[in-house]
């Protein structure tokens, strides 16, 4: 059937949605048939930014950030990027992945806990804003697509911490960020973050509520005592500044069966402290937490 | 010599049309088709054997026929077509039935192709986005068709492993569409309407009919064992689907106790969402497709061409208000096949 032979012709010609490429780009015609721009991670071009547009005025007015060797992210390939992780509902990602956005010109996926997948309304705009769920294989996939993936090896351990234990890098989990990086060939790129924690800090968390709810922790801030309920979405207007450190290089081949325990667990600690190093540098420069 | 070929499920939307490709094919010298009613495509030369749906009677039917090629498509993949014990009988005793006739100490079984379904992996918010051969589900299955896929999957490994000498295929198709097939999404997708869960949108993948019976075929062609990802490039949002059909979405499913809401909707028989459906569509699925195509295969079709192939066949049968072109009538079927007053063209 002629129909059937022009479908067929449209199917062979058929490409995938592109994977994000550099930013501030017009979006052209939808190749295809596909009517969106949302990508094969969820993330869509057009969304992001819209976000970048709302978010601006935040990143520039209120954080203020700064940015210290950003030349050191690469303008091509995939990379790793940790950083630690701060703020009852961290303020951190936002900042980071606006910043190099705008700044480096490259989309930035943000690998994060499948509890925001699951998440009605919150989770469809966080995917396309290019939040993905934190299984290794997305991040192996990404990476070898050579995206820039961030991550935060503390996960919701760090951003839970009160406010007595700002600054104080968790455990990285188990190491898994570094194999990660091994198998998929690529640097893993230490981001140092001062601000966050001031942004919206825990002063105490009511555990028996996250069991009930579901959630990671029910934090109580000092945001929820100085605005109210509005506290749970207003930071207070704390400094950011952010260091870029340098890329950790593996010297292993990619794509192998198993790595060595010794050597992921040498390297994560190796980055864990020299994130801590450069926080507690940072710290000692700041001399005022709302202006820097 | 050709092959002489087994087809399980005749009667179903796969077992017909792999029946039809396997007539088109000289290679093929018999085709003998199993199912517990009568087919409903119109067949030239495939013999049909009714039976109960258990298969019971394949040890039997394999040593009487010396069948060297088994295309295994009776596997029942919407749980709306079959519920219940209906569905384990169909699914796991059938191919229990069907995999200890093969592995008889004298079986003339040499060939085997599976038709299962990418349900095997689940949909949860603890999956990868995208599931290769090797991954395993996140969760244990809750739904009895995945249940019952599983452990048909899991005879067949066992077949696979015990008989080295037969070369075992199982091709793990992701949600179809196309022009002919009815699926419990295809149906959504035809409703005014398109029913969403409130809050998700999430990235769905399809493979097209003719892609899947196109890879059936690859795979005998090529002599495959394995397990294979059958599905079309890229995923694509749920909404986006409902664009490509020219029909709006609406969130008309609770994100909460959806599944006491989409029981009322069946019993109402506005739409049926089986609990597999409803976790798809808050969640989606994506595989892999790159091992299959690594042999050599091509699909025709990308996930998003596949939903525009759909939707092209929709529009036209709303245009024509045409149903199915042909009515099976047994006797017809019975007087093509046998008389001898049928010209037979071998060339064909």
């Amino acid at each position: 059937m002629a129909g059937d032979q022009i479908a067929a012709d449209r199917g062979a010609a058929d490409a995938l949605a592109p994977l994000a490429g550099p930013v501030d780009t017009v979006p052209g015609p939808a190749p295809d048939g596909r009517l969106s721009d949302v990508d094969e991670w969820g993330r869509s071009e057009r969304v992001r930014a819209l976000a970048r547009l709302v978010y601006d005025p935040i990143y520039r007015h209120w954080f203020r950030a700064e940015w210290e060797g950003l030349e050191k992210l690469p303008s091509t390939g995939g990379a790793l990027l940790v950083a630690n992780h701060a703020g009852a509902i961290p303020s951190d990602a936002p900042v980071i992945v606006h910043g190099i956005e705008v700044e480096r010109h490259r989309a930035v996926y943000g690998l994060a806990d499948f509890f925001f997948r699951s998440t009605p309304f919150v989770g469809t705009l966080w995917s396309r804003t290019g939040g993905v769920t934190a299984h290794p294989q997305n991040a192996y996939r990404l990476l070898r697509q050579q995206q820039l993936v961030l991550t935060f090896p503390e996960g919701s351990k760090g951003s839970g911490k009160t406010y007595p234990e700002r600054y104080q890098l968790r455990r990285f989990g188990r190491g898994g960020f570094v194999e990660i990086a091994m198998r998929a060939g690529v640097p893993v790129i230490p981001i140092a973050v001062v601000g966050a924690e001031e942004s919206m800090p825990i002063l105490f968390k009511i555990n028996g509520l996250a069991k009930v709810l579901g959630v990671p922790y029910v934090p109580v801030t000092a945001n929820m005592l100085a605005f109210g309920p509005l506290g749970l979405i207003a930071y207070f207007p704390a400094k950011f500044r952010l260091r870029v450190l340098d890329p950790v290089h593996f010297d292993v081949p990619p794509d192998q069966e198993r790595y060595s325990k010794s050597r992921i667990m040498d390297a994560a600690e190796g980055i864990r402290l020299s994130l801590q190093e450069a926080l507690y540098d940072m710290l000692s420069r700041r001399r005022s937490i709302w202006f820097g | 010599m050709g092959r002489r070929a087994l087809v399980t499920g005749l009667a179903s939307f796969w077992g017909g049309r792999v029946a039809q490709a396997l007539e088109a094919d000289p290679d093929v010298d018999v085709i003998i088709g199993l199912d517990t009613d009568d087919p409903l495509v119109e067949l030239e030369r495939t013999e049909f054997v009714r039976c109960d749906q258990s298969y019971s009677i394949l040890s039997r039917l394999i040593r009487a026929t010396q069948v060297d090629t088994v295309l295994h498509t009776s596997l029942v993949v919407d749980s709306t077509r079959l519920r219940g014990r209906a569905l384990h009988e169909t699914n796991v005793i059938g191919t229990m039935n069907l995999l200890a006739a093969a592995s008889a100490p004298d079986s003339p079984v040499r060939d085997l192709v599976v038709k299962s379904s990418t349900l095997v992996y689940g949909s949860t918010e603890r999956d990868p986005y995208w599931f290769d051969e090797a991954t395993r589900r996140s969760g244990t299955a809750r739904t009895r068709v995945e249940r019952s896929l599983l452990e048909a999957e899991h005879y067949l490994s066992d077949f696979t492993e015990d008989n080295p000498h037969v070369d075992v295929a199982v091709l793990r198709s992701a949600d179809v569409l196309g022009a002919d097939i009815v699926t419990p999404i295809s149906r959504l997708l035809d409703l005014p309407v398109v029913p969403a869960v409130a809050g998700f949108d999430p990235l769905v993948q399809f493979v097209e009919e003719t892609d899947v019976i196109r890879s059936i075929q690859f795979v005998l062609d090529h002599h495959l064992s394995g397990v294979f990802n059958v599905a079309g490039d890229g995923r694509l949002p749920w909404s986006e689907c409902a664009s490509i059909v020219g029909r709006p979405t609406a969130p008309i499913l609770p994100p909460y106790l959806a599944g006491p809401f989409a029981t009322a909707l069946s019993r109402l028989g506005i739409a049926d969402l089986p609990p597999e459906l409803l976790s798809l569509l808050r969640y989606g699925r994506g595989v892999d497709n790159h091992r299959l195509q690594e042999t050599g295969f091509g699909y025709r079709f990308t996930s998003a061409g596949t939903v525009d192939s759909f939707a092209q066949a929709s529009r036209r049968r709303r245009a024509t208000d045409i149903g199915r072109p042909y009515g099976h009538d047994p006797d017809v079927e019975n007087f093509l096949r046998h008389s001898s007053a049928v010209v037979r063209n071998p060339e064909r």
